[in-house]
């Protein structure tokens, strides 16, 4: 689902991904893990084709980026801690605006279905900028899973969201992944993501440094697997001074 | 959860993107309530402070008019693309599996509804205040031109500025020079029609104009989706 090789990301001197390999199969859900910094976000945006690669070849979807950019949008579906949402219309009016760009087919009843789903049935009628943070985000994930996407790009989605918002987005990914559709999530959430995902992946200083899945994932947990991730870079910076 | 897409057509984009901005604009009326009191202050004190005979009114009644739409239409430019931003719509909207240059038009269409919509208002204003009859259907066709040439390029740069902090300060900047040729060539038809001079001096302004909006709106087709990457 997801190919990334050698990939080179650079802002004017400043690398941020330094030749970083990376596949994601059908059907998996994978956490990607790293410090404030690591490059996770810019590797989400990479992957959503909203920037570009300075080197290196991504595939999405079996779509080669940039060529296939827009066959590898129709089926992505991008979650962040920014809703994407416009104040000044509705919560329905936000998605079948989105879904009107999508084509998604039948799409009062698909929004009607996503409003229940979200738990927003009876708000719908509501501009945006009267929702509360975690209303926006519950719109946010609707917005995300509206036209049905392949796979779901996920950054930081618990950020801002109330404990019964989380434990909704939680069955939104379960029956997402039962599907069989893939999920690539970034979260500083590690019980949240050593409950959901399959694999783990730990970014830093722009490379994937250690790879796990639940089955591997050690005794001591996904903490301590993390640390361990961590650690050379941590004594690098040390000796960097 | 399975939901089969569609694809969506260019003109389909274009009028979900434009009908999106009509209807959060209906709502809120931040971005034409601020066009139409700069547009309405800016005619007011052209009107005070230019005391003129009729005739130099006449004389002086397109750059006022011009003037005018530039300074209301980038305000315009500014709290348009701001919107976007803000929330990272713009990002929401560049996810979508369309052609982008889709979205640019729809975004060029919206504020050229904007613009005209407010020009709608100060031109009979502006007639009653001068004195001037401003509805000569050749002049009324050049300021729809004119418009459109002014939100095409604006819209791309406002496009390409969004993303900057300082964004209110550069898109003046970077449009001004930009949208010379049809600022010059509108100016100047304009003040043709009021005059009433022969349709054989005025086609070279308008076809300038013309050429430049042709020339200005397939460059951004052909180039937008580059534009609008990081």
């Amino acid at each position: 689902m997801i190919r990334v090789r050698k990939l080179v990301k650079r802002f004017g001197l400043k690398r941020v991904l330094s030749g970083l390999d990376f596949d994601v199969a059908q059907g998996e859900f994978v956490g990607l893990l790293g410090p404030n910094g690591a490059g996770k976000t810019t590797f989400l945006r990479i992957l959503a084709s909203l920037s570009q690669p300075s080197l290196g070849e991504v595939s999405v979807a079996g779509h080669r980026l940039p060529g296939g950019a827009a066959e590898a949008r129709r089926q992505l579906g991008v979650l962040s801690h920014q809703p994407m949402l416009y104040p000044d219309l509705t919560g329905e009016e936000n998605l079948h605006f989105f879904g009107r760009l999508y084509g998604v087919a039948d799409l009062p009843a698909r929004v009607t279905e996503l409003l229940a789903l979200v738990g927003l049935a009876g708000r719908e009628r509501d501009l945006v900028r009267t929702y509360s943070r975690g209303m926006q985000q519950r719109l946010a994930i609707g917005r995300a899973v509206l036209h049905d996407p392949q796979l779901l790009l996920l950054d930081e989605p618990y950020t801002g969201l109330d404990q019964d918002a989380a434990a909704m987005l939680d069955d939104v990914l379960r029956q997402v992944t039962r599907a069989g559709r893939t999920v690539l999530m970034t979260s500083h959430d590690l019980a949240r993501t050593a409950e959901l995902c399959s694999r783990f992946d730990v970014l830093s200083r722009g490379r994937i440094v250690a790879s796990t899945s639940q089955a591997e994932l050690p005794q001591d947990g996904l903490l301590a697997f993390y640390r361990q991730a961590l650690a050379p870079a941590a004594e690098a910076e040390v000796q960097d001074g | 959860m399975a939901n089969p897409q569609g694809q969506t057509g260019f003109f389909k984009t274009l009028w979900a993107v434009a009908r999106k901005d009509l209807a959060a604009e209906a709502r809120s009326r931040e971005l034409m309530a601020g066009m139409l009191v700069f547009s309405i202050l800016t005619v007011l004190i052209f009107n005070f402070a230019l005391e003129l005979n009729p005739r130099e009114r006449q004389e002086v009644t397109a750059g006022v008019l011009w003037a005018t739409f530039m300074f209301a239409g980038t305000l315009g430019l500014n709290r348009s693309l701001a919107v976007e931003k803000d929330g990272g719509c713009l990002d929401g909207l560049l996810l979508a599996p369309v052609d982008r240059s889709a979205i640019y038009f729809g975004k060029v269409f919206g504020n050229l509804i904007f613009m005209l919509g407010v020009i709608a208002i100060v031109l009979p204003l502006y007639s009653l205040l001068y004195n001037v009859n401003l509805f000569v259907p050749g002049l009324l066709a050049t300021i729809v031109l004119g418009s459109l040439g002014y939100v095409l390029t604006g819209t791309l740069l406002a496009f390409m500025s969004v993303q900057a902090r300082t964004r209110d300060i550069l898109l003046p900047i970077l449009h001004l020079p930009v949208a010379l040729p049809v600022l010059i060539s509108a100016v100047r038809a304009s003040a043709y029609f009021l005059q009433g001079q022969p349709m054989a001096l005025i086609w070279g302004s308008i076809n300038l104009l013309i050429g430049y909006i042709v020339i200005f709106g397939a460059a951004a087709y052909m180039l937008f989706d580059q534009i609008v990457q990081e």
